[in-house]
């Protein structure tokens, strides 16, 4: 598919898939697209050129209501009804769905419970954390028993503890064989959660695969960060930098990207007043090899 | 040979014009029942907010004016004031309830609390959902004129049972006032926007269309144009009935008040589409 804004193309040319029961995720900085690209597959944004096609033979935007049907979707912001409690919040959504008051009343506690809210059923939204509120768009999504799920950052903002017990609760969903889609900036909700990567950068896919695959094709296996005062300076050392296959300044800090770390660390012994970290290449360190360690400037 | 450059992409398609006609079906009633179920909680504020207002208009102004004005000529017959100005302000009150539902009330469903947002989301189309609106607000001033009637026929204003056509009309009123509100609505950046829709549109329609004074005092070009404001419309439709009279041009009267919901809602829900397709 493709977008564009007046000049500006925010969805180049990209073509993905996602299999029954996977989780993808589309991971990449700030204004990548990957919001935009979220709003095209809803339907929310219409496409400049290209295809989106859903189960069964289904088609955005002609089938845009079937598909949504079966879609349970978490947008960046919530949407919760700040005058409504829990429970109710739930009510209403499943009404949109065309499901009858009984049916959606049997769907509440196990809904509540899943989003552990059970002892919040009739508190409003105003009155819940962070996480709570993430937990029950989460839950409010699942009112229609869809097959698959569009998350779009879903643990921005939440603190270690929320975030984990939003990774359980989205792993429970993989397990019950329903398909997700994800947007994150978080490379560990990303490395933790997706079978599948999806890398844009500036609307462009740049790196597509599995997490632990993208890191062997792209990065050497691990890293030694060294930083302290006169570390800049080892960038350029001469017996350093044939020990290193990649070496990279960030800040204060110098990466060193190697098959071998030891005689790198033995290398690195006449400086002790240097902090040194050696650590195995992660998908943070891929994440910043393709998109760049500048800080965007519209970001 | 020529060098002409092939495009990247086959297909270029900025989507469906925003004109198109209304995809409506009746997946509006969860959303109006979603409206419904939040003011059932604030109904009791909400109802003295409605109905003490324009009460007060008529108490001062019919009581107060009344007594200096005494008695109005209408279409040759000597009216009391206060039921020449109960007549027209209820028209007044359902524009109002209309208007403020559809304004202050839809745009922070809209764009604070991004409620529509969600409900898209789910398996509800846009046109739905003002559609949704529309007959909300309209809902509303349904209900605020029912009250204040109510009080009216306790103080004995009217005791016309006429007025019970007064009631299907004063809905229409409302949807007519919702449909151009919501125009509003789709073009706001914040509340403070819809001040030049009260003060460049409302404010002077409620002094031209013969609520206080009869229009015939407006000088002729002033009047030629109030005639057809819709406020004046609704008022021309509803006095007579008040009066225990059938309106004269009554078919004619509901037929431009119709055509400016009909026009004013497919105005507005192109540019709320406009607005949620970028």
């Amino acid at each position: 598919m493709v977008k564009r804004y007046g000049d500006a193309t925010v969805v180049n040319d990209l073509s993905f898939h996602i299999d029954p029961g996977e989780c993808l995720g589309v991971i990449g900085p700030n204004g990548a697209g990957k919001t935009t690209t979220l709003r095209i597959c809803l339907g929310l944004t219409s496409p400049d050129g290209g295809q989106i096609d859903y189960f069964d033979g289904l088609h955005m935007p002609q089938d845009a209501l079937a598909i949504k049907s079966r879609l349970g979707v978490v947008s960046q912001m919530d949407t919760l009804d700040p005058d409504f409690s829990c429970a109710e919040n739930l009510l209403v959504y499943g009404r949109y769905f065309g499901l009858k008051d009984t049916q959606i009343r049997e769907r509440i506690a196990p809904l509540l419970e899943f989003g552990a809210l059970t002892s919040k059923a009739n508190a409003k939204p105003g009155e819940l954390s962070g996480g709570m509120k993430r937990r029950l768009s989460l839950s409010r999504a699942l009112i229609n028993h869809p097959s698959m799920l569009m998350l779009d950052e879903p643990t921005t903002g939440l603190d270690p503890q929320a975030r984990h017990l939003m990774w359980e609760r989205l792993q429970n969903l993989l397990q019950q064989g329903k398909s997700i889609l994800l947007t994150t900036h978080f490379m560990d909700e990303a490395e933790r959660l997706c079978d599948r990567l999806l890398v844009l950068d500036h609307g462009r896919k740049i790196a597509e695969g599995k997490p632990r695959d993208l890191i062997a094709e792209h990065l050497e296996p691990d890293v030694v960060e060294v930083y302290g005062e006169g570390a800049l300076a080892l960038a350029q050392d001469a017996a350093l930098r044939p020990l290193a296959a990649r070496v990279e300044v960030s800040g204060e800090t110098v990466f060193f990207y190697t098959a071998q770390a030891q005689p790198l660390l033995l290398a690195l012994q006449p400086w002790p007043q240097l902090r040194t970290l050696h650590r195995p290449a992660n998908l943070e360190d891929l994440f910043l090899k393709l998109t760049g360690r500048q800080i965007r400037e519209d970001a | 040979m020529s060098n002409f450059k092939t495009p990247l992409t086959p297909s270029f398609n900025t989507g469906p014009s925003v004109w198109r006609a209304p995809q409506l079906s009746m997946r509006w009633w969860p959303v109006f029942l979603r409206n419904l179920l939040v003011w059932r909680k604030l109904a009791i504020p909400s109802l003295v907010g409605n109905i003490a207002e324009p009460l007060m208009w008529l108490v001062a102004f019919g009581y107060g004016m009344g007594s200096l004005i005494g008695q109005i000529e209408l279409d040759g017959e000597k009216v009391p004031y206060i039921l020449f100005l109960a007549s027209g302000s209820i028209c007044m009150s359902a524009m109002n309830a209309a208007t403020f539902e559809a304004l202050y009330s839809a745009f922070s469903r809209m764009h604070v609390q991004k409620t529509w947002d969600g409900i898209m989301n789910a398996p509800v189309r846009l046109d739905d959902i003002v559609m949704a609106e529309m007959l909300w607000a309209a809902f509303k001033a349904l209900f605020t004129v029912t009250a204040i009637l109510g009080v009216m026929l306790a103080l004995g204003i009217s005791h016309s049972w006429k007025l019970l056509a007064a009631w299907p009309v004063l809905l229409g009123v409302g949807i007519a006032f919702s449909c151009m509100a919501l125009i509003f609505n789709a073009l706001a950046w914040g509340y403070d926007f819809f001040t030049y829709y009260f003060t460049l549109f409302l404010t002077p329609m409620m002094f031209l269309s013969g609520i206080f004074f009869p229009r015939d005092q407006l000088p002729p070009m002033v009047r030629s144009i109030a005639d057809w404001l819709p406020l004046s419309l609704a008022v021309d439709l509803v006095r007579p009935l008040f009066l225990d009279r059938w309106p004269e041009n009554a078919l004619q009267q509901a037929l431009v008040l119709a055509a400016f919901a009909g026009v004013s809602f497919w105005v507005a829900l192109a540019l709320t589409r406009k607005r949620f397709s970028s």
